[in-house]
């Protein structure tokens, strides 16, 4: 599902603006782009010790889980089993947004059904076990407890939406 | 972080044992991909370092902790869309906000558009999912966060 490559241009004339934009100010001494410059090293070293391992496990669950476990699991007629699979599946995520893009698409390219790989996307974001004790340390129990009562059901409900939206399209097109 | 470690480590022995072979491609795939997806990453980054210099936290704190707290939640809505932070900094940061009266209502908004709805990240998911599967995703998110801070507000007995 992934589009047609082209070149993302928007994106290096950004980055090159940027580095433009830090280096100048490293020149002139100009303190707020020297400020940028630091929380972007703070968030990179932060993002890039995780990366490693990240990635691993994701290249390793893309070569060992076939095609045939996928569909058992998440295929089309996992129905409501496979949301609860998938739920699981993200409650485990210990990694940034950006590596479960790719670990999503490829369950899709697997053969997993459209509406347990969302339902798999927003599980990711919203009910991590490390995060989760985080919240429950600074927010309390009880407010964990009330959003993720309210929000799971809601993002099985909307992947099967927008599953069924999706579909529609589809078929329109075909 | 720790613990990602171990899993991966372990992960990897096990497969080693296992297949080499296999192992060996598994590597390759995630080095391809992590070179693949790198200037997004770093795009991503870049965005996020200036959009905390242009919304530090006082700020932040500031809009949330407004008195009227229907236009605490919209701020709260659209903060969290555009904003990347990681839950290391999130939960932290809700819990300073939590002790300077922002009310648990808006710190639902906020939290749950932060992980659910990306607007930074959204060019990125648009290459692995398409644009109008991504706008739909991000629609949903939104709403559903909208749902759950209502939802906190009654239980805590901050709105009506």
């Amino acid at each position: 599902m992934e589009q047609k490559k082209k070149k993302p241009v928007v994106l290096y004339v950004f980055l090159g603006l940027y580095l433009l934009f830090v280096a100048v100010s490293f020149i002139i001494n100009f303190e707020p782009g020297k400020t940028i410059f630091d929380h972007f090293t703070l968030f990179v070293v932060d993002m890039f010790k995780l990366f490693p391992a990240a990635f691993i496990l994701v290249g390793l669950f893309m070569v060992w889980v076939d095609r045939g476990v996928v569909e058992r699991y998440f295929g089309e007629y996992s129905g409501f089993r496979g949301h609860l699979l998938a739920i699981l599946l993200a409650c485990t995520t210990l990694y940034p947004f950006v590596v479960v893009l790719p670990m999503a698409s490829d369950l899709y390219k697997k053969g997993a059904k459209l509406e347990i790989v969302l339902t798999y996307l927003g599980a990711s974001a919203i009910c991590r076990i490390p995060m989760t004790i985080f919240e429950a340390t600074f927010l309390g129990i009880p407010f964990t407890i009330i959003r993720y009562a309210v929000s799971l059901p809601l993002i099985i409900v909307s992947s099967i939406v927008i599953g069924k939206l999706m579909k529609k399209k589809q078929a329109k097109m075909g | 972080m720790l613990y990602l470690y171990l899993l991966a480590g372990g992960a990897l022995a096990a497969s080693l044992l296992k297949d080499r072979n296999k192992t060996k491609k598994a590597l390759q795939a995630a080095w391809k991909m992590f070179i693949k997806m790198l200037p997004m990453i770093l795009g991503i980054v870049a965005a996020v370092s200036l959009l905390l210099y242009v919304l530090p936290d006082n700020v932040i704190a500031e809009y949330l902790g407004a008195e009227n707290s229907l236009a605490g939640i919209g701020f709260a809505l659209i903060i969290g869309s555009v904003s990347l932070l990681p839950g290391f900094i999130t939960f932290p940061l809700s819990g300073l906000l939590l002790r300077q009266g922002v009310s648990y209502t808006v710190l639902a908004a906020f939290t749950t558009t932060l992980m659910m709805v990306g607007i930074i990240t959204f060019p990125m998911e648009r290459r692995f999912f398409g644009t109008k599967l991504s706008v739909y995703r991000n629609i949903a998110g939104f709403v559903i966060a909208l749902l759950v801070s209502l939802c906190i507000g009654l239980v805590y007995g901050e709105v009506f």
